[in-house]
């Protein structure tokens, strides 16, 4: 009935966001300072958290989306913890 | 009938994922400081993920992996400008300027501006 097997439109769905996350490492690589650096890592945290959630889905592996949560988490704990050193200390070395 | 409603649904839900997360890169891409690649970054964390995982949840329909997905989305729009707004903070009190108006190329306030710089010569 449906065009297409409803897994192969998630599987491409992740494709299309693994191509747009790697677009965005050139700002992760050629940010000028370090916000934008770690704005665009952040951004890349994001696209994982979605990119799990499809595999999730397409492959029908319904554990991945652990995975995903425990990832959107710890993406939240460095954005905060970048942010908080290069404020109070100059870096985060 | 139902399935194929479901199908067309998924289909549009991620296909709007997919695109306000392209437009997103495309202005952290190509947007010119800062606190405009932040505005435009904390577009994909909402709207695009947000319709993506929305395509998951109705693809999983009623069981447990639905609710693990409509709690990653509870979090993903809670944390998300959070940190957006965290980065936003540390970098304007790192110092970094974010390019206004006035330093454009027309407009009042370039006026306003050459004479400030007048007065201080």
């Amino acid at each position: 009935m449906t065009p297409v097997p409803l897994e192969d439109v998630f599987l491409a769905a992740a494709a299309l966001f693994v191509v747009l996350a790697i677009a965005m490492f050139y700002r992760a690589v050629v940010g000028p300072t370090t916000q934008d650096r770690l704005l665009a890592v952040n951004v890349l945290g994001t696209n994982t958290v979605v990119i799990l959630a499809l595999l999730a889905a397409g492959l029908d592996q319904s554990w991945f989306l652990d995975v995903a949560l425990i990832y959107a988490l710890l993406n939240f704990l460095m954005s905060i913890a970048i942010s908080k050193f290069t404020v109070e200390r100059g870096g985060v070395l | 009938m139902i399935e194929t409603l479901r199908f067309w649904a998924i289909v549009v839900l991620l296909g709007l994922g997919v695109l306000f997360t392209f437009v997103s890169t495309v202005g952290v891409i190509r947007l010119p400081d800062v606190y405009s690649r932040a505005h435009t970054a904390s577009q994909t964390d909402t709207l695009g993920a947000g319709f993506a995982l929305a395509g998951v949840a109705v693809a999983f329909g009623w069981q447990h992996a639905a609710v693990y997905t409509v709690l990653l989305l509870f979090f993903v729009f809670i944390t998300n400008p959070t940190a957006a707004h965290a980065i936003s903070r540390s970098a304007a009190e790192t110092g970094v300027e974010p390019i206004l108006a006035a330093e454009g190329e027309d407009g009042n306030e370039t006026e306003g501006d050459a004479e400030t710089d007048g007065e201080s010569r």
